[in-house]
């Protein structure tokens, strides 16, 4: 207990030091986004890890949050962070439209009607011109130049979405959430409102996700339907995100997402200049063979394996 | 008034009626067992009393009140839990934390939930198990994780489905104890079992339906001799 208090305090300093130290905005830029990714898989992890109600439509609550951040601006004429309060709200109304139509569902057809949601909010948002501006996107003005009031705006986020998971998963909510993923049927004759716990998690997932995409509309200063909205790169890099770090742990999708971001820009840049510019293109390829992987041989991620990794990797005898 | 009434249950899926007709009762502190051969709608009335299924005609009254239509959650919160024929153990949960989260039925912090959790893991002679997996446990054990899971949501009445099956005889033995303790802490049972042995030794009454309608009811004695009975289960030629 002493040691891991110590581990956390430690974890922590080097956290706010980061960008004090490393002065380079690149890297300052990549921790931010490795950070956006933490509260969006571990959202995620909620409600498929936990919850066991796996969602391919993450970028529904993303999307939504991006645009009410955005639309702050272009439409009410106010500052886009009012977008961090609206848009958790108003991926939350997303999220109860989405419970609403896709819980009537279980298992895979669950999923599948995620995917369909999030392709639909997708064609809104390209379509609603009047609204959203289609295609072209919204692009608003950075409030600060400097990296630093982001990087820590999202690593409090990051840092508060972690805690609040982890204050939920000890509670009741926490042992109704596990129980509906092993069971539902049973979890209803245990007296859960399945419906009702399924929705809470469903809400408090879309909360995050929405709060993380407003902070994008901020930092990036600039979205369109095809980034926030994206199949690709939204609501299958949370799953990546989820299932390389550790489904069900609560650090998992932590490390997951400084892994996936890491690799992701390794191969945007083809290996830091290193490689032949072609491979960049392989960076799908790479996450495919990279699941595959993960799935064969650490099946509960880097943290849930993390004993696994150890025997194998340091060559530690485990524990006797 | 008794504890729960069965009045002219039925139950159709689409053409076929698989519970016709069915009227019986519970009374507090009694175990009244449910018998009759495979595919008689034993189960199907369980789900029926859940509200798995909503019931095709007739009424279900649990203290009074008809349960017709309500929701599954809210059965077990007035009153009524059960045990799975097929097992369902919260597979990657530990025995503790099923039980735990059972016990939010009734209580509301972690503290007494967990204390509750211990308290009917002993009853239940599993506290010794209470840290393994639950999947990780042998059939017996499951099948009284089931009673225990049920038990922490403190039910005026218990459906136990098939609790005895796939037992071994030390395992019946204990089974049977363990009903006998369930049913002298005041909580009434209805048991659907195939065991003789078992429904011999703890029902105050039986009910014996086959191909979904009553054929007998009475004491042990009386339905064990009645000739319906034998006819169900042993065919016309034996009878």
């Amino acid at each position: 207990m002493q040691k891991k208090n110590i581990a956390s305090i430690v974890a922590l300093v080097i956290a706010i030091a980061f960008p004090l130290v490393v002065r380079s905005s690149y890297y300052q830029h990549l921790v931010i986004i490795s950070l956006m990714w933490v509260i969006i898989g571990s959202s995620w992890n909620l409600l498929a890890g936990y919850t066991g109600q796996v969602s391919f439509g993450h970028a529904i609550f993303f999307g939504v949050g991006a645009y009410t951040a955005g639309l702050c601006v272009t439409q009410l004429g106010i500052s886009a962070w009012w977008g961090m309060l609206f848009g958790g709200l108003t991926a939350m109304l997303a999220g109860l439209f989405v419970g609403w139509v896709c819980f009537r569902l279980r298992g895979p057809y669950f999923a599948l009607a995620t995917l369909a949601g999030g392709e639909i909010f997708r064609l809104i948002a390209t379509n609603w011109e009047s609204l959203t501006e289609g295609m072209v996107g919204i692009l608003i003005i950075q409030t600060f130049k400097s990296k630093l009031p982001y990087y820590y705006i999202v690593l409090v986020l990051a840092l508060s979405c972690i805690l609040v998971i982890r204050l939920i998963m000890k509670s009741k909510w926490g042992y109704y959430f596990v129980s509906i993923r092993e069971d539902q049927d049973a979890a209803e004759s245990l007296g859960i409102n399945t419906t009702l716990y399924k929705n809470i998690s469903l809400l408090v997932s879309s909360f995050f996700t929405g709060m993380a995409g407003a902070f994008y509309m901020n930092y990036m200063a600039f979205i369109d339907p095809e980034v926030v909205f994206s199949l690709h790169f939204i609501s299958i890099m949370a799953i990546l995100v989820g299932i390389v770090g550790g489904v069900a742990t609560i650090w998992g999708p932590a490390v997951g997402a400084f892994i996936m971001v890491g690799l992701q820009e390794t191969f945007r840049s083809s290996f830091f200049g290193l490689a032949p510019e072609w491979i960049s293109q392989a960076h799908a390829l790479a996450f495919g063979l990279l699941v595959i992987f993960v799935i064969m041989y650490l099946p509960n991620g880097v943290v849930g394996d993390w004993q696994k990794i150890k025997r194998y990797v340091f060559r530690v005898k485990p524990a006797a | 008034m008794a504890l729960l009434e069965i009045q002219n249950l039925t139950k159709s899926f689409r053409g076929l009626t698989a519970v016709n007709n069915v009227s019986f009762e519970v009374n507090e502190g009694e175990i009244v067992s449910l018998i009759g051969p495979n595919g008689a709608g034993k189960t199907t009335i369980f789900n029926c009393i859940n509200q798995f299924f909503p019931i095709t005609s007739g009424d279900i009254r649990f203290q009074g009140k008809s349960i017709k239509g309500m929701k599954t959650w809210q059965i077990c919160k007035l009153g009524i839990g059960r045990t799975f024929q097929v097992v369902k153990p919260l597979a990657r949960m530990t025995v503790m934390d099923n039980v735990t989260a059972s016990s939010f039925c009734r209580v509301k912090s972690i503290a007494e939930a967990r204390a509750q959790a211990e308290r009917v893991l002993e009853f239940c002679n599993l506290i010794s198990e209470k840290d393994k997996l639950a999947r990780s446990l042998p059939i017996g054990g499951r099948k009284r994780l089931e009673i225990a899971r049920a038990l922490a949501t403190q039910p005026k009445l218990l459906l136990l489905d098939e609790t005895a099956a796939g037992l071994n005889p030390s395992e019946l033995d204990e089974a049977i104890e363990l009903i006998r303790k369930i049913k002298q802490s005041g909580t009434a049972i209805l048991v659907v079992e195939h065991i003789m042995k078992v429904i011999m030794s703890i029902s105050d009454r039986i009910h014996a339906i086959s191909f979904g309608q009553t054929i007998a009811e009475g004491t042990p004695e009386e339905v064990a001799n009645n000739k319906a009975v034998i006819e169900a289960y042993l065919g016309e030629e034996n009878a």
